[in-house]
């Protein structure tokens, strides 16, 4: 059987400006760049300024009629990316896709949505707008106001609407869609979870029975082993492995530890302009284990080489993430507004306490980031694993299953 | 849109033009949907709501005829001045609303941009269209205006639409560029103000182009404008007037390049709107 979706080498290269200020260029710049070069042509070899970075490199992938597959990596691996240049939305550098089919892409919900309007109006628009005509639309209109829920809000505008109501009519829209290949992007995590089950059992249900093809992004592993039959896991542009999901997920989750386990001062993987580096990170209180009870201090200790010959004002940023590589809670100094001296050309001892973690007991990974004013210096990516433990959290006595605790209370209230 | 089963998209680097003005004909239905929008949303929440688009030109026409045709007395050709003015207004009013929209319409639609796929030029072209709706309100006070002046264009004001096309090609051109500009370069938020307000002085709005300068003239008609306002006080303001023809053939080849080079910028900044916004 020909493939639906075949994608052959393909490859998306930015070039990055490393400049402190301005998001977009002004023409003032362009034109004193321009006049700089011509001036003194030779100089402007090796900009310091610019960098090629390829989000994505040779990438290739075919997908048959009724697969489902999704797409998972650590944040900036180039899913992303990839979605975007199947959606037709950014165009490659190299390599060609070709698909056969309608596509639909949902890279967000709600896309074009106009507060302004009424339901009505952008149930219209929107359709439009993610590619059904109008005579479509009509048919299904009845069938989308239904599925959700707002039938009474119809000529209310948007902008009036609670954020469930624009959600699940947003959503409502997007799952009316019948397009041969459905390309959709981590907006399961909006919505709530009651209505998303009845999102994705109808996504499901129009792929088993229509042979519909989805293409999936997310970081919910649980959502990703429901819904998809085989996985791609990105890894810094690159596939790292293209299979079956639960072998996938098993590989990504493994390679997650093997970062972790793995000196921070032997990881290459960093980001950042490298003139701040982390050298070393290691819980203080558990040598060895990095095991904790919950709701246990985490006390981490991080070493920090400057390589500038002068003296910095640092801000250090620790996130703890899941195994789903979704971050829980992110410890930036900024947020205290503390700015850390570090001496030039020089090592620095630094401690982070985590004073209340409110984790239930699992696996956590942690992120660091280590920044001069907006400047990333260096990034390293599950630099370290710790494991929280059952233990007693404050006057719970039983835990639950969430990932994140909080003191709480029941009562009748008072009159 | 259509259910292209057996349509093949090809993704590479480059792309073929071909495809993209069939694409363009696929979202036709789009097109007129964000005009749709565009016209919806432009006097929702206002009290007067459409009477703007009236309460604009009529204003503008007090003014203009009270400085130019009282206390400047320019000559009107015995076109009455009021009329002179407002046969003036329609183009350049179009003109100047349309290039305002468009050459921001990219960045207001920057959600679409990095979230969808769809020919970029439906969204400058429909805020272009959106503009005609003004404009057509407009010209039921002109139709008015003449009726209360007793003027009969005759046969000429059937050649009306094709100074509307003149119009709406040169617009559509200077938008495409500006907006295609804005996308890189912010500046141009801050130029386009400046064209409209200038351009409303350089062209003839306030008075008849046949106050310029003979020797001027020919020179004078390389503004895109000044053909499409000549022309619609020709086609409007009845006998007493004539076209003066070589302007009239610059004109149309400045706006006809001008819509070249919008086109060709757009197409070339095109594929990298999603990645620079």
């Amino acid at each position: 059987m020909k493939a639906l979706l075949s994608v052959e080498g393909l490859g998306k290269k930015y070039i990055l400006r490393h400049q402190k200020k301005a998001q977009y260029a002004t023409l003032r710049d362009t034109i004193s760049d321009k006049f700089r070069r011509f001036v003194s042509p030779g100089r402007d070899q090796g900009h310091p300024g610019r960098e090629e970075f390829w989000a994505l490199k040779d990438v290739s992938l075919q997908v048959h009629a009724g697969d489902r597959i999704g797409v998972i990596g650590r944040n900036g691996a180039g899913k992303s990316t990839l979605l975007k240049i199947l959606s037709r939305i950014t165009k490659p550098t190299e390599g060609v896709a070709r698909i056969r089919g309608r596509v639909s892409s949902l890279l967000e919900v709600g896309t074009g949505f106009h507060p302004e309007l009424t339901g009505r109006e952008n149930i219209f628009l929107n359709g439009s707008i993610l590619g059904m005509s109008r005579s479509e639309i009509r048919s299904k209109f009845d069938e989308i106001v239904a599925f959700a829920e707002i039938e009474k809000f119809l000529d209310t505008p948007v902008k009036r609407y609670s954020s469930g109501m624009y959600v699940r009519l947003a959503f409502s829209v997007a799952a009316h869609l019948e397009p041969d290949v459905l390309i959709v992007d981590e907006v399961l995590a909006v919505g709530d979870a009651q209505f998303q089950k009845k999102c994705l059992g109808k996504m499901e249900e129009a792929s088993r029975q229509e042979g519909r093809t989805v293409l999936l992004v997310s970081h919910n592993m649980a959502a990703i082993e429901a819904l998809c039959t085989s996985a791609l896991f990105l890894r810094k542009g690159q596939t790292q492995m293209l299979g079956p999901a639960p072998d996938v997920i098993r590989e990504y989750m493994n390679d997650m530890n093997v970062a972790a386990s793995t000196e921070v001062s032997q990881r290459t993987d960093r980001g950042g302009r490298g003139m701040l580096l982390l050298k070393e990170i290691a819980t203080l209180d558990t040598v060895g284990t990095n095991a904790y009870s919950v709701g246990d201090p985490v006390r981490l200790g991080l070493l920090v080489q400057n390589r500038y010959p002068h003296p910095v004002s640092a801000r250090f940023c620790v996130t703890l993430r899941n195994n789903a590589d979704v971050g829980l809670i992110a410890c930036d100094s900024f947020m205290m507004g503390e700015v850390l001296r570090l001496e030039g050309s020089s090592d620095t001892a630094v401690t982070c306490n985590i004073l209340s973690p409110p984790l239930n007991y699992g696996e956590y990974f942690l992120n660091v980031t280590i920044m001069i004013d907006d400047q990333v210096e260096d990034w390293v990516g599950s630099a370290l694993r710790i494991t929280v433990e059952s233990g007693a959290f404050h006057d719970h006595i039983r835990l639950g299953s969430f990932p994140i605790l909080t003191r709480f209370e029941w009562k009748l209230t008072e009159n | 849109m259509q259910r292209g089963n057996d349509k093949e998209v090809v993704i590479r680097a480059g792309g073929s033009a071909a495809d993209y003005w069939r694409d363009i004909w696929t979202y036709r239905e789009l097109f007129a949907f964000l005009a749709w929008r565009d016209i919806l949303v432009r006097y929702k929440q206002t009290v007067l709501g459409v009477l703007w688009c009236v309460l604009k030109p009529v204003l503008t026409m007090v003014v203009f005829t009270v400085i130019f045709g009282k206390l400047a007395r320019l000559p009107s050709d015995g076109v009455p001045y009021p009329v002179l003015v407002f046969a003036a207004l329609l183009p350049w009013q179009f003109f100047s609303g349309a290039l305002t929209e468009c050459s921001v319409s990219l960045i207001n639609n920057a959600n679409l941009l990095t979230k969808v796929y769809f020919p970029r030029l439906i969204i400058p072209a429909s805020s272009v269209a959106a503009t005609l709706v003004d404009f057509l309100i407009s010209f039921v006070i002109m139709l008015g205006l003449m009726l209360y002046y007793g003027i009969n264009p005759g046969w000429r004001l059937l050649l009306l639409p094709l100074f509307v096309g003149l119009a709406f090609f040169a617009s559509l051109g200077a938008g495409l560029l500006f907006a295609a500009l804005n996308v890189r370069y912010r500046d141009f938020r801050h130029i386009v103000p400046f064209v409209t307000q200038f351009g409303l002085f350089i062209s003839p709005v306030g008075f008849s182009s046949d106050v310029v300068p003979q020797g001027w003239r020919l020179l004078y008609s390389l503004n895109p404008m000044v053909a499409a306002i000549d022309g619609f006080r020709w086609s409007l303001t009845g006998n007493g007037m004539s076209l003066y023809l070589p302007g009239l053939y610059l004109s149309v080849a400045a706006t006809v390049f001008l819509f070249a080079l919008g086109i060709w910028y757009f197409r070339h900044a095109e594929s990298s709107f999603a990645d620079e916004i």
